[in-house]
């Protein structure tokens, strides 16, 4: 066990930070602005900008750092890889709207997809000239993700596709999508199910945005309508979409867990300069005991929450499979935030639910979190999805008894 | 970077687990709360057989001179087996004050016996109130012999000496007190572990030998109690691991309206929050670990955060062991209600959670400062 770098890994720090500081302007390490969730105005500048970022570290080959070099990546290890993650974090660069394609149609159709296809479609993503979104949710199929209805239908070489999808984040600027789709009715429903990549701009596509709690609107709601799918646009067999759905949602709970080991440092040192400011019933913060113990507290639920990052990425890098441990850090890290960004308002006192303007603190940057975070217990398997996949895959206690299986998927009941 | 215990340390766990297995079992436990035995003797001569007190001692004072991650895979499995002996009070306490306070001549003069197991060594600093602050202190030195009374003292009973903290015209100052002499008196506390023994260790004028500079005793308590409590993490780590290893047992085991227990999400759901206590927990063990080892810098903030998280772990998972067992949880007979009082006692023993915290506050501040 050593928490240091190694003498090669040291110097790949050295050339990182080097590349960096030739490319980017640092971060004042007191900056807030990256703990803001869902507040980047989705501009079409924006978008630019997050493209020419990908394009700048593409063309110096940091792109995909665990990416095999023949599909235009580093070649790198995952211990690689988080060295860069940790010293971009220190410098201002764009928000990253590439985690769908990146962390996850990337690495499904690196285990699903033929030549052909990762040929198509991993270098161009890489790149970031094209953006990704994920057409999973519907409304009558969340936690139970398997219950979903969009109809796929084959005609010649093509496929038709009727239905709706919902919560798709970026599908307004994204040109691909990750589909899960049912090709068959009449058999059980985790058999029935076929996986495509659709093209965004095909016709029948229609985009409409949803307004969230938080005010923005970052996902849609997506409906498809005698949309053609070409045949060659489906990734593996048909009827084998669940496997396939499987590898890119294990993906999910691990780059939204693994993305979430960072930050303890900044969390705290900004509750630490609130409470140098706040006062309760008189007494300055910093001064009154209960707030000195929640600050503490959440400094040692943040560290543990970094360094099991760590772990997993040094299991992994050991040799070790992705497993279920990534449901952990999903579940822990929206449980913490929630409570860190609820405290932080209300050591605000009478402005705690105040944002937005200039009287409010740190230009309301607390209340955007909070009201974010729901999300993040929601999306990508919601809590109580992950306690399962921990009782069930790591710690051995049976399954739910369910009444939705061995038959096929028409019969079963929907309260309809 | 890697954020795991090596081949060999993998391999050492594997070894202590085969012997603790064999020997430490909750059934012995039993046997021993009924006889009212100080510890283990046969347990602790075979564990100095294999060279487990000296593991992380030097080897010029007679120990293994292995890492504390070493010693720590020891401490975790110590927890999980339910050990019972004085090892945390005489290791991670005594020595670990030897080792950060102790002349060239004491620690020759002790250490090697420690690691032998051949004597058994405590800490002595609380006293009445439950306080072990240096403002609370009211032993005292005068004339070189030692007054007050400290309580509680764990192991107190069967400890050959212990680390004293008395106030002189210095101020607080450490020594080593030989517990056989004339002048010390002990009493056996009623304590809810029954097989961790307390004490109320009383000093009438009693012989003391300077430990660290005379007027230095509260830093070096800081430096003491950090790294005891660092690696007493470890054995609460062990101690919830159990705990939940328990409940997923009897979730499996126990039916009821024709299902396993484990099916129902109420008691799955719950099992998942242990678990994922019980890994975070981990994680801030392994700070620990590498600080004391690498980096001694960082021992103030990972034993604060180690120390934070496993007192968290261990107490949800063994009050919510004995939920999950229902009312044979409750019964005497069972063994969830052992690791419940360990898990208290261990909290007690090196500052609670809220201690810690204060005081990983002050770390926190001062590195932003």
């Amino acid at each position: 066990m050593d928490f240091n770098d190694t003498p090669k890994e040291a110097a790949f720090r050295k050339e990182v930070v080097e590349w960096l500081d030739a490319n980017a302007e640092k971060r004042d390490p007191n900056d807030t602005s990256a703990m803001g969730m869902f507040s980047e105005k989705e501009s079409p500048e924006m978008i630019e900008e997050c493209k020419a970022w990908q394009q700048k570290k593409a063309d110096a080959n940091w792109a995909c750092i665990t990416w095999p070099k023949d599909l235009g990546g580093r070649g790198g290890s995952l211990m690689e890889n988080i060295i860069f993650s940790q010293e971009e974090a220190k410098y201002i660069t764009p928000a990253n709207i590439f985690m769908i394609g990146l962390g996850m149609a990337g690495p499904t159709i690196m285990v699903h997809g033929t030549p052909e296809q990762k040929k198509r479609w991993l270098p161009d993503m890489l790149r970031g000239d094209l953006v990704w979104c994920q057409l999973f949710s519907e409304p009558g199929a969340g936690s139970d993700l398997a219950g979903l209805r969009t109809k796929a239908v084959k005609d010649g070489d093509d496929w038709i596709i009727n239905g709706q999808k919902v919560w798709t984040s970026g599908a307004h600027y994204s040109k691909w999508g990750i589909l899960v789709t049912r090709s068959d009715f009449d058999a059980p429903k985790h058999k029935g199910l076929t996986y495509f990549v659709i093209d965004m701009e095909a016709p029948g596509v229609e985009i409409r945005p949803i307004k969230q709690i938080t005010g923005g609107a970052n996902f849609n709601e997506v409906f498809m309508t005698d949309v053609r799918i070409p045949d060659d646009q489906r990734l593996d067999a048909e009827g084998n979409g669940w496997a396939v759905a499987l590898t890119t949602l294990m993906n999910e709970r691990m780059s939204i867990g693994g993305g979430m080991g960072m930050g303890s440092d900044l969390l705290v040192g900004e509750l630490n300069r609130l409470a140098e400011t706040c006062y309760v019933d008189g007494v300055l913060g910093k001064d009154n005991g209960a707030v000195r113990q929640k600050i503490a507290e959440y400094y040692s639920r943040l560290k543990s929450m970094e360094l099991t990052v760590n772990r997993t990425l040094s299991a992994l890098s050991q040799g070790g499979m992705p497993g279920s441990e990534s449901a952990i850090l999903k579940l822990a890290m929206g449980l913490l935030l929630q409570e860190v960004a609820a405290f932080a308002m209300e050591l605000q006192g009478g402005m705690g639910a105040e944002f937005g303007d200039e009287s409010s603190y740190a230009g309301g940057l607390w209340q955007e979190l909070y009201l974010g975070i729901p999300a993040i217990r929601i999306a990508g398997g919601a809590d109580e999805v992950q306690r399962n996949i921990i009782g069930e895959r790591l710690l051995g206690m049976p399954g739910e008894q369910r009444v939705d299986k061995g038959i096929p998927f028409k019969d079963i009941p929907t309260g309809a | 970077m890697n954020f795991l215990f090596d081949e060999d340390q993998d391999l050492l766990r594997d070894t202590v687990k085969k012997l603790l297995g064999d020997k430490a079992t909750l059934e012995s436990a039993h046997k021993h709360m009924e006889s009212g035995a100080d510890y283990d003797k046969d347990l602790w001569q075979l564990m100095a057989e294999n060279g487990y007190q000296g593991i992380a001692i030097p080897e010029e004072y007679g120990g293994a001179g292995m890492t504390y991650l070493d010693l720590a895979v020891i401490a975790e499995e110590l927890g999980f087996h339910y050990a019972h002996t004085p090892f945390a009070s005489s290791i991670y306490g005594a020595a670990e004050a030897l080792v950060v306070a102790g002349s060239d001549k004491q620690k020759n003069d002790y250490l090697p016996r420690l690691a032998s197991g051949e004597l058994i060594g405590t800490l002595a600093f609380y006293e009445a109130g439950g306080r072990h602050d240096a403002a609370s202190m009211v032993a005292e030195v005068s004339g070189g012999k030692i007054s007050g009374t400290k309580v509680p003292v764990c192991d107190g009973l069967c400890a050959d000496i212990a680390i004293v903290s008395a106030k002189g015209d210095k101020g607080l100052s450490l020594y080593i007190v030989d517990l056989s002499q004339a002048g010390v008196e002990r009493t056996e506390l009623r304590t809810m572990e029954l097989v961790r023994k307390q004490a109320n260790i009383t000093l009438n004028g009693v012989e003391g030998e300077l430990l660290g500079a005379e007027g230095e005793g509260e830093a070096l308590l800081e430096q003491i109690v950090s790294r005891a409590a660092g690696l007493t993490a470890f054995e609460q780590l062990g101690g919830a691991q159990r705990a939940l290893d328990m409940a997923c047992g009897y979730a499996l085991e126990r039916w009821a309206f024709g299902r396993q227990i484990g099916s129902y999400q109420a008691i799955k759901h719950r099992l998942a929050d242990m678990f994922v206590k019980v890994e975070m927990a981990r994680s801030n063990c392994f700070y620990i670990g590498w600080a004391l080892t690498s980096s001694a810098d960082d021992i103030a903030e990972a034993a604060a955060v180690a120390r934070i998280s496993a007192i968290d772990a261990y107490s949800y998972a063994t009050q919510e062991n004995i939920q999950i067992h229902g009312g044979i949880g409750f019964t005497w007979e069972a063994n969830p209600h052992l690791f419940l009082k360990r898990m208290k006692q261990q909290e007690a023993q090196f500052g609670s959670a809220a201690v810690w915290k204060e005081r990983l506050y002050k770390v926190l501040a001062n590195k932003a400062a």
